[in-house]
């Protein structure tokens, strides 16, 4: 069983909701990226989404495309990205890290020598933005092959036959993208979030978490009344983005703490 | 030769091509798709494309015998495909009328694009004022220092230009920002690519839409010249322009097909957008092409004098050409298309747009060795009435 499944199995019988925040490595400094992940399981994170920075991130909306070029001037690279992960490992055996990110940085490391890192340096999952299940087979079975999960996500235009393909390659989890649109973008319907998820558990048992949009405990609890987990992205950029290196830290933790309280009601 | 039917159902040309995109897009996409297919095997939709090429673009284009030029040059034979002469002065408009037309039969009352030298913004406003359709034209902020009047032009035909301040401030941000709008949009909002790359079926329906390049060449040359060209000629982008004069010519065997990138500074400056030539394969703006990316990557920021070919991608299919052999990839440098562009204004009376001038560079390169009874056509893809400051600039003039 992977560490993602563990993860989800034991919520379950917690009943408990899932809390996924996301951060892009190096932003706001390489070196605050392995203490963030720390402080946001100390503040109940259950689940960790680590972005890999990309020059082009066409899916993201400007807080975190703006988080990624702080990254990238700091020269943060996928090998970098994968020795925070070995790093924060030292630490912390239980908490599942997916990175997130584009297919092309992964394909100039060979999608060979990335999964051997990535395993070996303790991932639990990744999420590649730009790679369709159809466009990745090869990269989806060598990931599964090799204990990693391969997350996909699926969108509010997803057609029911779409749902069932995706959700037959992925594993780990779902990742419900509640809007049409980029990361960070406007509110949260949260019916229609409910309704679509009605429709995916019909033909899937993996769990499935739901971003874009969340940006506070109320919204998050309201979305976890249905979803099994809630990530949130762009408004912990947002905040990062605000207070700078020497309070990013503490001000993540404040902004978490709620809102994992919300999930917790 | 075999026959030639690329890309296949999933949009591939051999290893690139393909649908690089999130979730999100998926469904877009697949609705562009089934709307295209269903277009472009209707002939009323047809008829409308052709009739709107010959009545509102000004096709055919003629094709142009450059005696005085050739004749300078001491070898070849020089055509000019004059893609300059039709309306909006470049080839960007054959097709934004094609998308504009099926935007039309899917109800989208909006359209967007995304420009780097503005020819394909203009040619966006020009279609969309015409059939009565909101227009968003996102462009670099770099493009638009170097490309006020285009900027204009598009304001003057009713749309919106939004200046992109992301990453290199310039095409391929562009072209990231216009895919946002797309995904938050896709209801009413029809998006209209103006290069063969990004995700199918793009590659395959801007090639189609641009087919008509060739087409008329095929018809044209044996009138003027009594035969096919040697080879054809013509510069690289992203590669609408080639593509559309390419395609209709990948089955005649013994017709060479030179695509010409952006050398810049020159190639071992590391200043150029040679992507074919100095690039490697990878994943960007949803298709799979060769780059121009760092060891870990990251698209690099790329240099021309020309902003239509400061691209660090290319369409798929010319990756696909390229390992197939068929075509070949040179490149001409900054130097190089500026004397071009001198030599045809003052032999020829022809202004051809810096882009053009990159083709223009290497038939004036090979027609030298080449006996006088030769004949190369290069696709004289714009005008260059939008490179006045940029020329004279170089020259140290201010206008």
């Amino acid at each position: 069983m992977s560490r993602i499944q563990a993860r989800f199995e034991a919520l379950r019988s917690a009943r408990r909701k899932a809390l996924i925040p996301y951060i892009t490595a190096g932003d706001p400094a390489p070196e605050l990226t392995v203490p963030l992940l720390h402080a946001l399981v100390e503040v109940g994170a259950d689940v960790l989404e680590l972005g890999v920075p990309f020059s082009d991130p066409m899916a993201d909306g400007p807080v975190n495309q703006r988080s990624s070029e702080r990254a990238l001037a700091k020269g943060v690279t996928l090998h970098d990205v994968i020795a925070m992960v070995r790093e924060f490992r030292k630490r912390d055996f239980q908490t599942p890290v997916v990175l997130m990110g584009y297919a092309n940085p992964i394909e100039a490391m060979g999608i060979d020598a990335f999964v051997r890192a990535a395993k070996s340096a303790g991932v639990d999952g990744v999420l590649v933005v730009d790679y369709p299940p159809e466009e990745c087979t090869q990269f989806a079975a060598l990931a599964k092959e090799n204990g990693i999960d391969p997350i996909f996500m699926l969108a509010p235009t997803s057609t029911d036959r779409r749902i069932r393909e995706v959700a037959q390659v992925g594993s780990g989890y779902l990742y419900y993208v509640s809007l049409k649109g980029v990361t960070g973008a406007a509110n949260i319907d949260v019916a229609e979030v409910a309704a679509r998820i009605l429709k995916i558990r019909s033909v899937t048992r993996l769990p499935i978490g739901v971003g874009f949009g969340i940006r506070d405990a109320e919204s998050a609890r309201r979305i976890a009344e249905t979803a099994d987990a809630v990530v949130i992205g762009s408004r912990i950029i947002q905040e990062i983005e605000a207070a700078g290196p020497a309070q990013a830290i503490a001000r993540v933790m404040e902004l978490v703490r709620p809102i994992r309280a919300a999930l917790n009601a | 030769m075999q026959m030639y039917e690329l890309p296949d159902a999933h949009g591939h040309f051999g290893p690139y091509g393909g649908v690089f995109v999130s979730e999100t897009l998926t469904y877009a996409l697949e609705e562009l798709l089934r709307a295209y297919e269903a277009s472009r095997n209707d002939p009323e939709f047809m008829a409308e494309f052709r009739h709107d090429l010959k009545h509102y673009v000004g096709r055919p284009s003629p094709v142009y015998h450059a005696k005085r030029w050739s004749a300078l040059l001491g070898g070849a034979q020089i055509y000019l495909k004059r893609e300059d002469l039709n309306h909006t002065g470049a080839h960007k408009i054959n097709n934004t009328v094609g998308q504009a037309l099926l935007a039309r039969r899917m109800g989208k009352s909006r359209v967007i694009a995304e420009t780097g030298a503005g020819q394909h913004g203009v040619a966006t406003a020009t279609v969309a004022a015409r059939c009565g359709m909101q227009c968003v034209v996102y462009m670099g902020s770099e493009d638009i220092k170097r490309q006020s009047a285009n900027v204009y032009r598009m304001k003057l035909l009713g749309a919106t230009v939004v200046p992109v301040e992301s990453g290199s401030k310039t095409l391929k941000d562009a072209l990231n920002e216009a895919m946002r709008d797309w995904v938050t949009n896709v209801e009413n909002t029809f998006y209209i690519i103006g290069t063969v790359a990004g995700p199918h079926p793009y590659p395959m329906m801007v090639r189609d839409f641009q087919a008509v390049i060739g087409e008329e060449c095929k018809m044209q040359m044996p009138e003027l010249a009594g035969r096919q060209p040697d080879a054809v000629i013509a510069c690289v982008g992203g590669g609408s322009n080639a593509m559309g004069i390419f395609y209709p010519y990948i089955g005649l065997d013994g017709v060479r097909l030179i695509g010409v990138e952006a050398a810049g500074e020159g190639l071992t400056t590391g200043r150029h957008a040679a992507s074919l030539i100095a690039g490697k394969p990878g994943v960007l703006h949803g298709n799979r092409t060769y780059l121009l990316q760092d060891a870990n990557g990251q698209i690099i920021e790329t240099h021309s004098i020309s902003a239509g070919l400061d691209y660090p991608g290319v369409g798929p299919e010319h990756a696909w050409l390229k390992d197939s052999g068929r075509a070949e990839y040179v490149a001409a440098t900054d130097d190089e298309a500026l004397r071009a562009f001198h030599d045809l204004c003052h032999y020829e009376g022809i202004i051809p747009a810096l882009e053009s001038s990159h083709a223009l560079a290497h038939a004036a390169k090979i027609a030298p060795s080449m006996a006088k009874d030769k004949i190369l056509l290069v696709n004289l893809s714009g005008r260059g009435d939008k490179d006045m400051h940029t020329v004279a600039q170089r020259a140290g003039i201010a206008l």
